[in-house]
């Protein structure tokens, strides 16, 4: 079995992480920010899936079942807030929804 | 018996609990009974105890109760004690029996007030306070009751609180009578330092027995209490808080600044006349400001159109009537002529209370007028009160009373010409504005019309006070018409007599010339006011009437000379540098306040930018460490 090298392996979660954080800087719809927060879920989950293959422990698999019944969650909270959004702003335009600032 | 005593001043106390506490809970009804209840319970214990009193004198001199032990501490001793003498028992009838007609008046009176429950709470407070004062028999609790009327007179004269200048009115009042009131601290001080008790008869024995007459401790501990006298009776030069206190409802101004309260001055000097026997120049001083103050008072009134102020400047010439009396050493005439007061001036205060109630708040006297018909109980009740104001000879009771001061002002020990001629100017002034007062408001054609009919829990207050400012004269009638002296007698059991200096008696002499200068005042009033009033259409804007209307400019005086340079001083005061020092700080966090704020843009992707950058450096920082 070709066996990838653990620092391959983290370099890549962290290209991840890095594609799902310049997603989320660089968006401006609400959906898509969402799906790059997912991103960079993802890419943690899969870090500790390398650290349980790493040292053969199934503590790092159970945690990424956590991070999925998270996500799952804050999916199914997210687009009810983003579906709210659109119903008051008629828009998902993130630059557009800053009623909360400080008023000078 | 002695018990008794403790409950007259605890009564009250015990019904302003009540109503402070319950006051929200109580109808209007009980709690105008309760006000009102309370203080006549008083009265008639204050009736019970007197008569016990009166036919135990002289051999027994007073009554005193120790309630409980205020406090020890190494030779400060001071108890809640009351001991009740003649002296003070005139005073407390007065309150008592007074007060309670007040409070039944005020019933109708505040009837439609939202602060009713409050307004008896407050009177019921002054009424309880009022009678400690003069209970009292040390002088720490005396100063007790001393500040507690004062507290009572300024939450009174601010009642109206939404008004600013009623404000305004009651801090002036609260201030100026605490000047006199540190000068009072600081004698009472003198006298415990010099003597190590409070008792109040102690005090007087150890001072006549250790003080030589006219010594210089003896002068300023008396110029000491003096100025606290002056201070709560408005004397010159204090005087300018009374008038503004008019801004308090027309029952308050009966009560506290007529009737009562303003008089504690006088209840002091009397109380303590042992030691003003002491300082000689000080008795002097005395008769000086109270002639002067007559007088002052006397002109302001006659410039008044403001029918409350016009009684107030009045209460404060009769005051100074009392304080001549004082100053001649004729204690039993200055009290006879606080009860006099007390019961015309209230009746007056009570009836001008109605006549600017049922005008809707009407003031101005000179927009009255014609009320006779209108108003008839009112009218006559009011023309009784001016009449024994005025001192109309024979038939009222103010005439006995200023007749006596006016007496001793000539024929005491340290009375003279002088004095007496100020007195009878005075007298020719206090007819002369009485009836002016009465011409314009109650004479002429009508020029606002009454709204309603005052109730009978207002006009019978004002019947009873009518009779008692006629009657109330007979129970001391001078020695060249009957010589009854039913009041002096009782007053002399705690008092001394007054000596007469060995002149021809010619008292009946006196007397004559005093009825007729009332007389010839209620003419002139007369004349001028009702017969030919364009004679003072033109009075009415010289410079002349101007000063005397400003109660001869004493409010700008004072205000140049003190309030001006206290303000610029605390002006400049606000920007030392310690205030900068404070101001500097707040000014650095609200600079940090506003720089913070300023990334917080409402832009979401920005933040998570900067959240981005933060995590970098925090791992930058850690990798390279």
């Amino acid at each position: 079995m070709l066996t990838v090298p653990v620092e391959t392996q983290i370099v890549f979660a962290g290209i991840l992480f890095l594609l799902g954080l310049i997603g989320l800087l660089v968006r401006r719809n609400l959906v898509f920010m969402l799906m790059s927060i997912e991103i960079m879920f993802n890419s943690a989950g899969l870090v500790f899936i390398i650290a349980a293959r790493q040292w053969n422990q199934p503590d790092g698999q159970v945690m990424f079942i956590f991070i999925l019944a998270v996500t799952a969650v804050e999916v199914a909270i997210g687009l009810a807030l983003i579906l709210q959004v659109y119903h008051h702003f008629k828009t998902l335009d993130v630059d557009a929804i800053n009623k909360l600032r400080d008023e000078k | 018996m002695e018990t008794l005593i403790a409950l007259i001043p605890g009564l009250p106390l015990f019904s302003f609990l009540i109503l402070v506490l319950f006051g929200g809970k109580l109808s209007r009804r009980v709690a105008g009974w309760i006000g009102a209840g309370s203080i006549g319970i008083v009265a008639v214990l204050t009736l019970v105890v007197g008569i016990h009193l009166i036919s135990a004198l002289p051999g027994l001199k007073s009554y005193s109760v120790i309630v409980w032990h205020w406090m020890h501490a190494g030779n400060l001793n001071a108890d809640i004690a009351f001991s009740l003498d003649s002296l003070s028992l005139v005073f407390c009838f007065v309150i008592t029996f007074v007060g309670f007609l007040i409070h039944v008046y005020s019933i109708g009176f505040m009837a439609k007030d939202e602060g009713f429950t409050r307004f008896f709470a407050y009177m019921n407070l002054f009424v309880s306070s009022m009678l400690i004062l003069v209970l009292s028999d040390n002088i720490l609790l005396m100063y007790l009751g001393w500040e507690g009327v004062g507290v009572c007179s300024y939450l009174l004269i601010g009642f109206w609180y939404k008004e600013p200048a009623n404000g305004t009115a009651a801090r002036k009042a609260f201030i100026i009578t605490r000047i006199g009131d540190t000068a009072m601290i600081i004698g009472i001080f003198i006298l415990f330092v010099s003597f190590g008790t409070f008792n109040i008869q102690e005090l007087m024995h150890l001072a006549s027995a250790k003080w030589a007459v006219g010594s210089s401790i003896a002068v300023i501990t008396a110029y000491l209490l003096l100025g606290g006298a002056l201070g709560k009776s408005a004397q010159l030069p204090l005087q300018t808080w009374l008038p503004d206190a008019m801004a308090g409802p027309s029952p308050v101004s009966a009560l506290i600044h007529a009737a009562t309260m303003v008089t504690a001055g006088v209840y002091l000097i009397a109380r303590t006349n042992i030691l003003f026997s002491l300082a000689p120049i000080v008795q002097g001083v005395i008769a000086v400001i109270g002639a002067l103050t007559l007088l002052i008072a006397g002109f302001s009134a006659l410039a008044q159109h403001d029918l409350k102020r016009i009684l107030a400047y009045s209460t404060i010439s009769q005051i100074g009537y009392m304080f001549l009396a004082l100053g001649v050493g004729a204690y039993s005439a200055a009290v006879f002529h606080f009860m006099m007061h007390a019961f015309f001036k209230a009746l007056l205060f009570l009836a001008a209370g109605v006549v600017i109630l049922v005008l809707n708040e009407e003031h101005d006297i000179f927009k009255m007028g014609g009320l006779r018909k209108k108003m008839p109980v009112v009218f006559w009740t009011f023309l009784t009160g001016s009449a024994s104001l005025s001192a109309l000879p024979l038939v009222t009771a103010g005439f006995y009373s200023k007749d006596a001061i006016l007496w001793f002002a000539y024929s005491s020990n340290s009375g003279g010409v002088v004095l007496w001629l100020a007195g009878i100017v005075g007298a020719f002034l206090t007819a002369l504005y009485s009836f002016r007062m009465i011409f314009i408001t109650f004479f002429g054609e009508a020029k606002t019309e009454p709204t309603f009919r005052a109730g009978k829990l207002m006009t019978v207050p004002l019947i009873i006070l009518a009779v008692l400012s006629v009657i109330g004269g007979f129970i001391e009638l001078p020695a060249s018409m009957g010589s009854v002296h039913l009041f002096s007698d009782l007053v002399n059991n705690t008092l001394p007599g007054v000596g007469i200096k060995d002149v021809e008696n010619r008292e009946w002499l006196f007397q004559i010339i005093s009825a007729l200068i009332a007389l010839s005042g209620i003419y002139l009033a007369y004349r001028f006011y009702f017969k030919k009033p364009a004679y003072m259409e033109s009075f009415k804007h010289s410079r002349l009437n101007h000063f005397f209307e400003t109660g001869f400019g004493f409010d700008k005086v004072y205000d140049t000379v003190i309030v001006k340079p206290a303000v610029w001083l605390a002006e400049i005061d606000k920007k030392d540098i310690f205030d900068q020092l404070n101001i500097s700080i707040a000014r650095l966090t609200l600079l940090g306040n506003r720089l913070i704020s300023l990334t917080e843009n409402g832009k979401l992707r920005w933040y998570i930018l900067s959240f981005a950058i933060g995590i970098a450096l925090i791992l930058t920082f850690m990798i390279t460490k």
